[in-house]
């Protein structure tokens, strides 16, 4: 547990060392803000609600994600300091969760810092705070499988725009599967099946985080983030006992 | 300390490592040479625990480095080839870190951490960032953590390379005094640091060990070892080199300088004469005089040619 706290201490320190910290932060606020108020007509609604803010967080996700998760383990491979990490008296293990979690804190923060538009919605109506938390955890669940797949291509490749692009298509299909469109072209295309199209919808982040933008904490969509994030970790470990194993 | 056994490693059909055993007792310090390629360096990282033998077994401090790999990586420091090191982080906060993940906490690590500091001279750099550093300050930075716990073994790999000869001399004095306490297993192909350092050394060629022993051991190998050299003058340069070319002892002479008063001659022993050449040239020689005469202790860099390359150093021999 120690080791996994000290791991992920550097690396986070390691991200507000380098503009990319400062970079994503921006950017991602000064999106969010855009999409909220431009594209999701957040006032034209005349709703007290948070839904033009959440909507966006799927597709925004799917650039800046990658773009924090690609240097994760390409980087530690490029610059040789994985022989140092991996001979250091910690398990792989420690070493790929502690990383994780970093990165995973970070994207908190930068969440965390969208607040005002919580405190203007609060401001503006009397909206339902619960709902508002429960999309909040929703979008962080959705942060994290992007997160940890990003990851897991990170430690495919030691070049980071690879990485970066690999774990941008491979996102982009976990939302074009539940994606509305795809699905009716899939009904049509699969014969009409509509128990194959589910199963195969059930693969997308967009069903999954649609409970948690309408308040419903279900514990299905809880399981299904975790295991996309611990299927990605353990690819993670398994990918990286490979490359040692030569 | 380390005991290594019939260590293999295979990359697809290439047998980088092929059968190597040997072991380090602390207070040995041993140098390990070979040429590029040879399989040093995926050795150490076996040795180290980065990448996993395809046969054969290695134990640290009575850990099998396999089995059982926290406990054995805990013992050793390793300094990896390049001296890579978190560009991002300042020289304090990296050795810090590395001390916090060794398990150092509060006092012990501020004071691990001056140590190494201290140890390595790198005062002058403490705050600046890994990336700024030049190559000599940032293979002392990672030197540093290599040895930031006091480890009981040290694997370094290639630790003078690319240092100045100051800082080479320092690195060389540090290991030196260090072995004293230490099991230290380290590669160079600088031969010269063999005999400044190590108390015994192995040459690997292809994946094999084809030499051990004490770096006096292996210069014993040389043709040259018990070669003698003198520098006469009062006679002819035809005159000595018949005469000494005739000795019992003697393979062959060489005439290395002829000058207007004198001549300068190697004569190459014959095998497992031992001292005796040196007393055969010695009563040879009586009556002319004699400017220079010195035994050769034999060369480290000729034994490891001609182990590495043997054809060749025969087909130059020719």
């Amino acid at each position: 547990m120690n080791n996994i706290k000290t791991i992920a201490k550097r690396e986070l320190l390691a991200y507000f060392a380098s503009p990319v910290a400062y970079v994503v932060i921006v950017i991602f606020l000064l999106l969010t803000g855009f999409f909220t108020f431009m594209l999701g007509g957040f006032f034209e609604r005349g709703e007290a609600t948070l839904t033009s803010f959440f909507i966006w967080h799927p597709w925004l996700y799917l650039f800046l994600v990658p773009a924090v998760g690609m240097r994760l383990w390409s980087e530690e491979r490029r610059s040789g300091t994985m022989e140092l990490l991996l001979t250091m008296p910690i398990t792989p293990w420690q070493a790929i969760v502690g990383k994780f979690l970093a990165s995973w804190i970070f994207l908190a923060i930068a969440l965390i810092l969208t607040f005002p538009i919580g405190l203007t919605v609060n401001y503006l109506g009397s909206p339902d705070n619960g709902v508002i938390f429960g999309s909040y955890v929703g979008s962080w669940l959705l942060a994290g499988s992007y997160l940890a797949i990003s990851c897991m291509t990170s430690a495919m490749t030691r070049n980071q725009v690879i990485s970066f692009i690999i774990s941008v298509v491979l996102c982009f299909l976990l939302i074009l599967v539940g994606f509305p469109p795809v699905t009716n072209f899939l009904y049509q295309v699969l014969n009409f099946k509509p128990w194959l199209v589910e199963i195969i919808a059930a693969f997308s982040v967009m069903t999954h985080f649609d409970g948690f933008q309408k308040g419903i904490l279900d514990s299905r969509d809880l399981i299904f983030f975790l295991s996309v994030m611990v299927f990605s970790l353990f690819t993670t470990g398994v990918i990286i006992r490979g490359h040692r194993a030569g | 300390m380390i005991k290594v056994q019939n260590l293999v490693k295979t990359f697809g059909p290439k047998r980088a490592v092929d059968g190597i055993s040997f072991s380090v007792e602390r207070g040995e310090v041993l140098g390990f040479l070979g040429p590029n390629g040879a399989g040093k360096s995926t050795s150490m990282r076996m040795i180290t625990g980065f990448i996993p033998p395809t046969e054969g077994s290695i134990s640290v401090g009575g850990f099998d480095m396999v089995e059982n790999p926290i406990p054995a990586k805990r013992l050793i420091g390793y300094l990896p080839e390049n001296a890579p090191a978190y560009p991002d982080m300042t020289v304090y906060g990296f050795l810090s870190f590395t001390a916090e993940i060794r398990g150092l906490a509060g006092d012990a690590r501020k004071r691990a951490v001056n140590r190494a500091v201290e140890m390595c001279f790198l005062e002058a750099v403490l705050h600046q960032s890994v990336d700024t550093l030049s190559k000599g300050y940032r293979h002392r930075t990672c030197f540093a953590q290599s040895i930031i716990h006091d480890p009981d073994v040290l694997i370094l790999d290639e630790p003078t390379d690319g240092l100045d000869p100051n800082q080479k001399h320092e690195v060389r004095t540090l290991i030196r005094k260090m072995g004293e306490k230490k099991a230290i297993i380290f590669s160079t192909h600088i031969l010269e640091e063999v005999d400044a350092v190590c108390s015994r050394a192995i040459i690997i060629d292809r994946g094999r060990i084809v030499a051990n022993g004490t770096p006096q051991q292996l210069r014993q190998k040389s043709d040259w070892a018990g070669a003698v050299t003198v520098r006469v003058s009062g006679v002819s340069a035809a005159e000595a080199m018949q005469k000494l070319a005739a000795l019992p002892s003697a393979k062959r002479a060489v005439l290395l300088k002829e000058e207007a008063t004198s001549a300068t001659v190697r004569i190459m022993p014959k095998p497992g004469v031992n001292g005796a050449l040196t007393q055969n040239v010695a009563d040879a020689v009586r009556g002319w005089r004699i400017e220079e005469l010195h035994t050769e202790e034999g060369r480290l860099d000729e034994v490891f040619r001609s182990i590495t390359m043997p054809d060749t150093v025969k087909g130059e021999a020719k």
